[in-house]
């Protein structure tokens, strides 16, 4: 037996009932579980920066730029996971050459680098352009250079080409909403298109995708907020966070009632499939699904957000829910993913068993990698809050 | 005479709806064509329309074909990648299923029931269906998957990424991803054979000829006069793949 | 028009220029030539080689066991069912040798016990039919009823 094959042997050796040969092998692991993942994460930060802008909402204002830049650090990410599960990575560029219009998965590259280059990057340029612009004639060295590279030659700070930054950005924004939830929806529809696999074909998958990248991706912010302004040693801005949170809170309540509905629908009709999904929940599913997901991501910050929105404890008690809440939704969503795409796979197609999926730790479909795509994004973060300081920015607006 | 009217408009509405949906999905032309989907497919009816027929009440297991398909192909031998393989179906008296295919039963099938718990037993061998609304080829993101203009669906191994999307697609289980070549792989229906006027190899070491290959265009030919003479059904038509796979003898049981 | 825009739109347009430019490279010749794939891989796919000769193909050879096997009830199965993949070997047979399956186990493949087989197909207890001898001992395997013994 050639080590090659030897994981092989021993998910063979865990098959339960019949699974079609070819079913031994598991396709998609932890690293397409991280792709919805962190696009989720993406979609949700834009939306949350979106609402300040477009609806106005005054009290999101600190976490504005947040937002931005934690949506650009994971989106830069988004596609990493991705490739280096390909067969052949170094093809990926095919998919933007010749584009096959009937793929559902076709058309990511295109969708992803409107989002990246079209909405984020123009809007985060546009924000920051004159502090860019302010710091570019302040700063030297490095990072003076870096800044005079990032104006792009738009030095012009009269109050007519500042007021069109705003107008612009506007308008970019208003873009955005579509084509974040495009962004999301669309994986959603990666997934809710798959004929062949009862678990994922819904109409709905999109929509919960959604909501639950809302929920994920305000979660983050959320969390990011109060890491950074504790590493800053400022004071948190107690509004902001409590109307974070019940956003957080209304689109939970959303995403729980979709996933309801969904499943609902699912038992109600209870068809060819039933059998073998409800095996599925009850049994490899059942700690990542009803523990993880629904337990502990779902349920335990559903009830605590909804208490502290009739009933307000002091500062530091909301700030210790906020803060365990954030983690908890996080950890729900990512096993919301991972109960997708794996449990997806873990029944046969022929619906008369089930294979079984071992995590491993080295090779491209290991933990390693996955650890090193989901931290790079914090760092990039870090890099980014060095470059375009958001509170340096709202000192100077303010003085 | 309404309903002349009703059907006049109605006929003259779907040609020139055939008329305009030359680049619409192919599968729209003939809709009502139940069983033999592929048969009238407006392709040019002089070109071959391969497909492939498998009578289950004739097949007796020996896994011939499930190996000979290996060995055509030079599929890896390892128990996990299969083109063309073997399963066996026992029915027991109390109503449940058990399905087998121990490395594809090129190995051989055992008896694993006693005989009085058994209610009905078969082997049914699989491949890939061929179909003509493949859901694989609709997946693929970069057209490294496609049909061919005689209705074989292939694989373009120097163009494919190994997204694996295709994998997920098929409702069949026909597809694998080649540990060495790490792109996706399947059954080519001996396509390199098949256009040299060769059989298939499956077909080719079949001993009890329950496998038929043949041209669905051609209306004297084997295929199609197994068709006739027999109650073919394909897989999971319920997903509307437009399998050219016809089994006769089928059972409900079969996924 | 607003500088911004005035920098960012050429900046656009160059990047989409580019992106034709690299598309124009880089899609594979005879793509979308018939549908969205390579067309040539048509070709390819037909020229791979062919390891199976077929039914005809050891006749020319061995026409003393081609004529058993036709007369026999074995007469359905290829040559090849048994011998594996001969083409290599019609085309140098002093080098290239088949297999000769005698194990008991090859002729149970098709004929040991079970209920799944169709009633047609002759079964036997593998472990009861004379179970210390090869089956090719007392049948010929091209001609099943020619026993030996
Ligand atoms: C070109 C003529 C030719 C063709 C065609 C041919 N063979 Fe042979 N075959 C030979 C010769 C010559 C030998 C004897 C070689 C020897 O004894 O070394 C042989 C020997 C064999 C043997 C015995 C080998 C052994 O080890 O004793 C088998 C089995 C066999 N052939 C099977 C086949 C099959 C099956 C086919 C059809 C696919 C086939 N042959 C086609 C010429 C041919
Ligand atoms: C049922 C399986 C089976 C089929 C079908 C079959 N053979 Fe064989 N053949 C065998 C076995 C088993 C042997 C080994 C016999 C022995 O060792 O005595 C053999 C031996 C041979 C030999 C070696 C001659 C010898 O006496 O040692 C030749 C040549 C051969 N086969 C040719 C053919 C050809 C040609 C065909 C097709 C017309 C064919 N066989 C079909 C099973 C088969
Ligand atoms: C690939 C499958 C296959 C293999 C391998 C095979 N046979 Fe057969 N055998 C058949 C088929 C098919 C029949 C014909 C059954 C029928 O239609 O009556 C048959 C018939 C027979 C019969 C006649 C049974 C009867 O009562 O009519 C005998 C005896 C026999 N085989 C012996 C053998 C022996 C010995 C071997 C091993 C060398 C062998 N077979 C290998 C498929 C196979
Ligand atoms: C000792 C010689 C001998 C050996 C070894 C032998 N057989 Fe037989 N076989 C016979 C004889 C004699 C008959 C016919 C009488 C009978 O049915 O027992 C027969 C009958 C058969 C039949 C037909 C049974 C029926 O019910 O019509 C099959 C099939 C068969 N043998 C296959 C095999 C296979 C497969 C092997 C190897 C696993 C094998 N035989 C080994 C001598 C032998």
């Amino acid at each position: 037996m050639e080590p090659q094959y030897q994981h092989l042997y021993e998910m063979l050796s865990q098959v339960r009932g019949f699974i079609y040969p070819n079913e031994v092998d598991l396709q998609w692991g932890l690293l397409i579980v991280l792709y919805p993942y962190i696009t989720g994460l993406v979609a949700g930060a834009f939306i949350l920066a979106s609402l300040e802008r477009v609806f106005n909402v005054k009290v999101l204002k600190p976490t504005y730029q947040l937002a931005l830049l934690t949506a650009l650090a994971f989106l830069l990410v988004a596609t990493m996971p991705l490739v280096s599960h390909l067969g052949h990575p170094f093809r990926a560029y095919e998919i933007l050459m010749t584009p096959h219009s009937t793929s559902a998965m076709a058309i990511f590259g295109f969708v992803y680098l409107w989002y990246l280059m079209v909405v984020l990057l123009l809007e985060i340029w546009l924000d920051y352009r004159r502090d860019i612009v302010i710091w570019s004639q302040q700063t030297t060295g490095f990072k003076g250079r870096l800044y005079k590279i990032l104006t792009l030659g738009v030095k012009d700070l009269s109050p007519r080409t500042v007021r069109w930054d705003d107008k612009i950005g506007y308008f970019i924004t208003v873009v955005g909403i579509p084509s974040a939830f495009l962004l999301h929806g669309y994986v959603g529809f990666i997934f809710g298109s798959v004929k062949a696999n009862p678990w994922w074909s819904t109409v709905l998958m999109p929509v919960i995708f959604l909501f639950s990248a809302m929920v994920s991706g305000i979660a983050l912010v959320l969390f990011i907020y109060m890491v950074v302004t504790w590493f800053r040693r400022q004071k948190i801005d107690m509004a902001a966070l409590d109307s974070i949170a019940k956003f957080l809170f209304y689109i939970l309540i959303l995403d729980f009632t979709l996933e309801g509905l969904d499943q609902i629908h699912r038992i109600y009709e209870a068809e060819e499939s039933f059998e073998i999904l409800s095996l599925l929940v009850h049994g490899p599913l059942f700690l990542t699904l009803f523990i993880f997901q629904i337990l502990l991501g779902t349920l335990i910050p559903l009830i605590s957000l909804g208490i502290l929105q009739l009933y307000k404890p002091k500062e530091l008690t909301r700030r210790i829910i906020y803060f365990s809440c954030s983690l908890l939704v996080l950890f729900g969503i990512f096993f919301m993913r991972w109960n997708v795409v794996i449990g997806g796979q873990l029944f046969s197609k022929s619906f008369y068993g089930f294979t079984d999926y071992k995590l491993r730790l080295a090779g491209s479909e290991g933990l390693l990698w996955a650890l090193v795509w989901v931290i790079l994004p914090f760092l990039i973060l870090g890099f980014l809050l060095w470059l375009l300081p958001p509170w340096k920015k709202l000192e100077e607006s303010t003085s | 005479m309404a309903t002349k009217g009703i059907e006049e408009s109605r006929r003259n509405f779907i040609r020139k709806a055939a008329a305009a949906g030359g680049l619409l999905a192919t599968g729209l032309l003939n809709p009502f064509n139940a069983i033999l989907y592929a048969v009238e497919k407006p392709t040019d009816p002089t070109k071959h329309w391969w497909g492939f027929g498998i009578d289950i009440e004739k097949c007796i297991g020996c896994g011939r074909c499930a190996n000979a398909c290996k060995e055509e192909n030079n599929v890896p031998r390892e128990p996990f990648y299969f083109r063309n393989w073997v399963e066996q179906y026992t029915i027991k008296n109390d109503g449940s299923v058990k399905v087998e295919s121990p490395n594809g039963g090129i190995d051989g099938f055992v008896q694993t029931v006693p005989k009085e718990d058994i209610f009905k037993a078969f082997f049914v061998p699989k491949m890939c269906n061929h179909c003509y609304k493949s859901p694989c080829v609709q997946a693929c993101p970069v057209g490294a998957t496609y049909e061919t203009p005689d209705g074989v669906v292939l694989v373009d191994e120097t163009y494919c990424i190994g997204c694996r999307y295709c994998v997920q697609a098929c409702p069949y289980g026909c597809r694998y991803i080649h540990p060495e070549k790490n792109t996706v792989d399947k059954c080519t229906l001996c396509y390199h054979r098949i256009s040299k006027g060769k059989t298939t190899a499956c077909v080719e070491v079949c001993p009890t000829q329950a496998r038929i290959f043949g041209d669905l265009n051609d209306k004297n030919g084997e295929l199609v006069k197994f068709l006739k003479e027999h109650t073919c059904l394909v897989l999971k038509p319920h997903l509307n793949t437009g399998s050219k796979l016809y089994y006769n003898g089928l059972n409900g049981e079969v996924r | 028009m607003p500088p911004q825009l005035k920098t960012l739109i050429p900046l656009f347009g160059a990047f989409i220029v580019l992106f034709l430019i690299a598309r124009h490279f880089l899609v594979p010749v005879s793509f979308g030539e018939l549908g969205h794939y390579r067309f040539n891989s048509i070709a390819e796919n037909k020229e791979k080689a062919m390891n199976y000769a077929g039914k005809d193909a050891c006749a020319d050879c061995h026409d003393d066991k081609a004529a058993q096997l036709k007369s026999d009830v074995h007469s359905g199965l290829s040559c090849e069912t048994c011998h594996g993949p001969g083409q290599a070997h019609t085309e140098n047979p002093e080098t290239v040798k088949l297999n000769k399956p005698d194990q008991r186990s090859f002729c149970g493949n098709c004929h040991s016990m079970n209920a799944s087989r169709p009633k047609f197909m002759v079964q036997i207890e593998l472990k009861e039919h004379n179970p210390d001898k090869k089956c090719i001992e007392c049948h010929n395997p091209h001609q099943p009823w020619q026993l030996k013994e």
